[in-house]
């Protein structure tokens, strides 16, 4: 493999990580505040489909992604209602709510399948940008991608330099001893929802608007699982998640060269092989970490506060 | 740090408090005045309200009528954060930490916004030193001891420099060791001028440290008293309202056989921060009451879990009953040998919440009273068997066959401890019977204990409160960090030497290490 299509390769794997970052770090601080959203497939498809609507009629990607990112926030909000509001299941509320999106983008989409627009640009910076191998992978990305390794680095600081971020960890560690001391339980869960499902719906138009770019119905492929998968795999971790997709990343983007390079097996096999290393991923942390797990004490309960 | 003080009336003056929730009153009018400097005891059952009402003065629930004056001006506290910069502490009963952070990040939580969290370390460092109670900033609170627990809530409240602290039965997960530090620190904060509002049902420790008391009820308040002038007796007669008979223990019961034998049982905890057991050998003879004494999280769970069989993993000839080598069975398999198993949680694990009596009865009798054959269950026989559990341990419950739910703490608990009892089992094993339940249940359910192993069986019980143990055990083992210590002879045994052995002294050293 040359220089020049190693790095084409990496560029790609790149790209394939950075929805996969954006919504599982959203979905990390709502798990850290301990609530399981498993609508992440949901709000990033409905951010998808208004995502690419938006930014088509408007012209601007920037308006594409905060219309999906908005998609993504009102749907997350009618979660947040039903588990936080009502303290209803959360995973019934979740599945539903990936059922509902997934139903509700092919509605808002119907009018925009097939159609093309541009990529958002590219950065570049004269000489840097045209360095070799290094020179695109770093200075030759887009804004979404750029976007995404801020967001880590600002999640992670929030997470543990500020008080905000103790008061959200706490809350997600023992809601009762919380609400004892008087820290704002479900405020604090509403905004985490809220958030989490703002970057599902970011990541969502990164697909449509950046990554292919036209809109088609359950583009998501399943990616809001994978998310899901990655918070897990992360620990909880803000930087982890960087370092799980990007292998799942890896595998998707190797699975295709794969198929090109024809090895005989079957592609649908080869194309189940990211999620298969997903799966083993998960087998080998949780055997190894057995007793030691890092999820929130009080992830997936409901609050209702005590008499 | 110099306590602000005001000249003339209470510090704390609460006038009419009423807090009703449905149809329920959960304090019925009530008048509490705490002044500068004063002692002032909270005394009462489970269930008299005190905990409503200390919430409230925290800022936790908002009272339905009445007023409450701080320093002499009428407030209403809009929350506990309201509450502490009006100079209201408090140290919870099941401590308000978080297991996942540290101690330093569970102190930080909870002080004033505008104060800043850098200079923390050094604070927390002045107050360890002030009140010589050491704490270990970076340390995660799930490997904390009770004791050291109590430590952080204590030093969190510190910080805030508050006038009136409130303490909710700060003593009831300690040590007799780790009690007696505390009330150094508690007669340190009296002497600072500070006010102290002490919520106990332990009346040797109020006698101790307070010079006002305030009884409770039912909700409402029946007595103020000093307690150093009263005796321990007419303090109990107010709280419950009625004498509570003695336990008779028959003197010098037979030893008779090894009923119930557990031989060097090691197994590693299931859960996160779970506690692994280590070469627990104990036997229980017939006609013996055999106590395991201990601070909670010492493996007492973990313990329970094996030995009824909910947890099953161990070598078969590790636990034995009547001879019969039975680790690797189910618990079905161990009722059927003659054992029965009472467990500490009674709402969710020893009864199932929103079932009826007579369904919970099938739960743990289905094997054992022949309520459910060939997979279908006898509810007529079920409801018998209720019946006369009810009726033999005085269960008081509204309706002929209600959810457990409804039931009190103490009614439900004689209820569960009943329903194994009158399979007349070989061995029983109970944990923690008698926590949370009002005095009367506990002195039917102790005795009911006591009656049973003089009937033959052998008795094991796992109980956190010393009291308890020494009233009714023939020996008593202690349990630290999933170790079990040599059984003592409950008669010649000092509260002392079960303190030292509950804190893990003597075993200690190399254990600490491998830490």
């Amino acid at each position: 493999m040359t220089p020049a299509i190693l790095e084409l390769v990496l560029m790609t794997i790149v790209t394939a990580a950075t929805p996969l970052i954006i919504a599982a770090i959203g979905e990390l601080v709502t798990e850290r505040a301990g609530v399981l959203n498993l609508g992440v497939e949901g709000m990033m498809i409905v951010g998808a489909a208004l995502g690419f609507a938006a930014a088509y009629l408007s012209g601007s990607p920037l308006i594409g992604a905060l219309a999906g990112m908005a998609a993504g926030m009102v749907l997350a909000a009618l979660f947040g209602l039903l588990t936080v509001g009502l303290a209803i299941n959360q995973v019934a509320a979740g599945l539903a709510l990936t059922i509902v999106g997934v139903g509700l983008s092919g509605l808002l989409g119907a009018g925009y399948v097939g159609l093309k627009r541009d990529a958002p640009p590219h950065l570049y910076i004269p000489y840097l940008s045209d360095l070799p191998f290094v020179g695109k992978l770093v200075f030759g990305q887009d804004a979404f991608v750029y976007g995404s390794f801020v967001l880590v680095a600002a999640v992670a600081w929030y997470l543990t330099r500020t008080r905000a971020g103790l008061a959200l960890r706490a809350i997600g560690d023992n809601h009762h001893s919380a609400h004892a001391l008087g820290l704002p339980v479900r405020r604090t869960r509403f905004l985490a929802i809220l958030f989490g499902g703002a970057c599902a719906g970011m990541a969502g138009a990164y697909l449509s608007i950046a990554y292919t770019p036209f809109w088609s119905p359950g583009m998501t492929a399943g990616r809001g699982w994978i998310a899901l998968a990655l918070v897990v795999f992360s620990s909880w971790r803000p930087w982890r998640v960087v370092l799980g997709a990007l292998l799942f990343g890896g595998a998707t983007v190797l699975q295709l060269h794969a198929q090109a390079a024809s090895l005989g097996l079957p592609g649908q096999l080869l194309s189940a092989v990211p999620y298969l290393a997903t799966i083993a991923a998960l087998m080998v942390l949780s055997i190894g970490a057995r007793r030691k797990s890092a999820a929130p004490a009080a992830l997936g309960q409901p609050f209702v506060a005590p008499r | 740090m110099d306590v602000q003080v005001t000249e003339g009336g209470p510090l704390l003056s609460l006038r009419g408090i009423v807090k009703r929730f449905g149809d329920f009153v959960a304090n019925d009018h009530i008048d509490l005045d705490i002044h500068e400097g004063e002692a002032h005891a909270l005394i009462g059952e489970n269930g008299a309200g005190k905990s409503t009402l200390v919430k409230i003065i925290y800022g936790l629930l908002q009272p339905t009528e009445g007023t409450i004056a701080i320093a002499g001006e009428q407030v209403r506290l809009s929350g506990p954060e309201d509450a502490r910069t009006r100079g209201i502490g408090m140290v919870f009963q099941h401590f308000s930490l978080f297991d996942n952070l540290t101690v330093a990040e569970n102190i930080a939580l909870v002080l004033p916004r505008d104060q800043n969290l850098n200079g923390l370390r050094g604070r927390i460092a002045e107050v360890a030193e002030r009140y010589r109670m050491p704490l270990e900033p970076d340390r995660e609170v799930w490997s904390l001891s009770a004791g050291e627990r109590q430590r952080i809530e204590i030093a969190r409240c510190l910080l805030q420099n508050p006038r009136l602290v409130i303490l909710d039965e700060p003593t009831s997960v300690l040590t007799p060791q780790e009690s007696y530090r505390l009330f150094e620190t508690l007669d340190r904060l009296k002497s600072e001028g500070r006010s102290l509002l002490y919520i106990s049902h332990k009346l040797d420790e109020v006698k101790r440290l307070c010079e006002r008391a305030t009884i409770l009820r039912l909700g409402k308040k029946v007595g103020y008293c000093d307690p150093r002038k009263e005796s321990a007796r007419s303090l109990a007669a107010l709280m419950v309202g009625t004498q509570i008979s003695d336990i008779h223990a028959p003197t010098a019961r037979a030893a008779g056989p090894q009923r119930l034998v557990v031989d060097d049982l090691s197994i590693e905890a299931e859960e996160i921060h779970g506690v692994d057991l280590e070469h627990i050998s104990l036997a229980v003879r017939a006609g013996e009451v055999f106590g395991i004494a201990g601070v909670a999280g010492n493996g007492q769970s973990e313990l329970f879990a094996v030995l009824s069989g909910e947890r099953i993993g161990t070598r078969a000839e590790a636990i034995r009953i009547d001879g019969a080598e039975t680790g690797g069975d189910d618990i079905t398999r161990r009722r059927l040998l003659g054992a029965a198993f009472v467990p500490e949680e009674r709402n969710g694990h020893a009864a199932a919440p929103d079932f009826s009596l007579t369904e919970n009865v099938v739960l743990s009798r289905h094997a054992t009273a022949g309520v459910a054959q060939h997979g279908l269950v006898s509810f007529d026989r079920a409801k018998a068997l209720a019946q006369s559990i009810i009726s033999v341990f005085d269960v008081r419950k509204a309706g002929p066959d209600p959810a457990a739910r409804t039931l009190s703490g103490g009614n439900l608990q004689k209820f569960v401890v009943g329903r194994e009892i009158l399979s007349e089992p070989k061995i029983l094993v109970v944990n923690q019977p008698t926590w949370g339940v009002d005095a009367a249940a506990c002195a039917a359910i102790r005795q009911a204990l006591v009656d049973l192993a003089a009937r033959g069986a052998a008795v094991l019980l796992i109980s956190q409160d010393l009291d308890e143990l020494f009233e009714i055990c023939d020996r008593i083992a202690v349990i630290h960090d999933g170790r079990l210590s040599e059984a003592l002879d409950a008669r010649g045994a000092t509260r002392e030497e079960i303190g030292l052995l509950m804190t893990g002294t003597g075993h200690q050293t190399a254990a600490a290490h491998a830490h």
